[in-house]
């Protein structure tokens, strides 16, 4: 008999329902273990079997299954709940809650108020800044006010000449200190790279410059009033636009302002 | 997970496999047993005798008895048979041929659970009543070929190739 002959014999359904004697059953499993086809078709038997015989089974429900376990698996046993609740055990958990949700909220709050106050003491830093800034501005301008007033300061008004005829700038010359201060507001914003530079000139007998110093701090100053170098007897006073570090004689053709004392 | 590959898990006797061996065949042997016993509640105590008698006697199996699901089969049923003689139960024996397996699918509407077990049903019940009766006989009760031929009033040289075909038409209508 060949494999699709014994397959469609019908012995191996009864093979599967277990309705064949000791002897028939040795001769299938010699057939399986020869003919992988007559494995496959009791494989294929056994699944239409196992799914014929579950979906005709009621509902099985969990309890089922945790009380076979606990009868084979005894030492698996499932512990009971007891049915009694245990208050005391209960006013453990609870207050555990609360001293655990409490802390919580303190945490939250303490982190607030940090925040709060660092918020606080930022802003409170910022306003300090501030009034320092202001009494810088104040002293400053304190100072201008105080050169302005000095009647042994002698304005020297220095006038814009051919590249910015719109500049003009004023020179305070104390003849006793021999300080000099600039009144930089009238001059235009020194291009990048280049900065103002300051010159005391002697016109007699032969025209000879002078640097007093350079306006470096025009950018940063609110008055620009801004203190160069003393200067001896200057007869007059000239700003040229010199690139930064200013020059060893003045570049004539960036004269800007020029005045006579 | 095939039962050559559960057999020695089911050795060890621990946790793991009686959790293999009872998510795989526990509705199944439920199944065998409720269409014998048709009590929900004698039938989970047999169910819950026979997985006793797997596990106790699981060592003693091996391919001499043919197949490890149907070793099991055989244990549902006649675990069934034994409760259903008990006294208890002489009355509902009169009914053991009456009844099929069919009538417990419309039992079980409202609580099978298995999206696949409803497609199944729906199969089952196109079956011809005489691949039913003889599926019903033979594979869920246990019949010999003998007893199944007196009952149906069948050739007995025909009830093997008969059930063949029907088995044929349940497996069409399930791999369907």
């Amino acid at each position: 008999m060949n494999s699709r002959e014994y397959i469609e014999s019908g012995i191996l359904e009864l093979y599967v329902f277990g309705k064949l004697s000791e002897e028939e059953i040795a001769e299938v499993n010699q057939m399986a273990t020869q003919y992988p086809e007559v494995k496959e078709e009791i494989k294929a038997i056994e699944n239409a079997v196992i799914n014929l015989s579950y979906s005709v089974a009621p509902h099985l429900s969990a309890t089922n299954f945790e009380k076979i376990r606990a009868e084979l698996l005894g030492r698996n046993k499932v512990i009971e709940m007891k049915p009694k609740t245990n208050w005391s055990q209960y006013t453990g958990w609870v207050a555990a809650a609360v001293l655990v949700v409490g802390f919580g909220l303190q945490f939250y709050k303490l982190n607030q108020t940090n925040e709060t106050l660092n918020n606080v003491s930022t802003e409170k830093n910022l306003l300090q800044e501030s009034i320092v800034d202001l009494e810088l501005k104040k002293k400053e301008s304190e100072e201008v006010l105080a050169i302005l007033r000095d009647t042994s300061n002698v304005a020297v008004a220095l006038a814009g000449q051919q590249v910015a005829p719109q500049a003009f700038a004023k020179a305070y010359y104390n003849k006793t200190t021999k300080t000099v201060y600039i009144d930089a507001s009238g001059l235009p914003e020194p291009p990048k790279g280049m900065v103002y530079q300051v010159w005391s000139l002697q016109l007699e007998p032969v025209l000879t410059p002078t640097s007093i110093g350079l306006l470096d701090s025009y950018a940063t100053s609110t008055t620009k009033v801004i203190k160069v170098e003393n200067a001896e007897s200057p007869q007059a006073f000239g700003i040229t636009l010199e690139p930064a570090g200013g020059s060893a004689s003045p570049t004539l053709e960036q004269l800007y302002t020029l005045g006579k004392v | 997970m095939t039962q050559d590959e559960l057999l020695p898990l089911l050795l060890k006797k621990d946790d793991r496999s009686f959790t293999l061996l009872y998510d795989n065949y526990a509705k199944s042997l439920y199944g065998i047993i409720f269409n014998l016993i048709k009590d929900k509640e004698e039938a989970e105590d047999v169910l819950q005798e026979v997985f006793v008698k797997i596990w106790k006697n699981i060592d003693s199996y091996n391919t001499s008895k043919g197949r490890l699901y149907t070793w099991m089969l055989n244990i549902a049923r006649n675990s069934s048979i034994d409760k259903l003689r008990s006294k208890n139960f002489n009355n509902n024996q009169k009914n053991l041929s009456a009844d099929n397996f069919v009538h417990l699918l419309d039992d079980n509407a409202k609580t099978i659970n298995k999206i696949d077990a409803i497609g199944i049903k729906e199969f089952i019940k196109k079956l011809k009543p005489k691949c039913i009766q003889l599926i019903d006989l033979l594979f869920f009760k246990g019949y010999t070929q003998q007893e199944a031929s007196e009952e149906l009033e069948i050739p007995l040289g025909t009830v093997k190739t008969q059930n063949r075909n029907c088995m044929n038409e349940l497996r069409l209508m399930i791999n369907e």
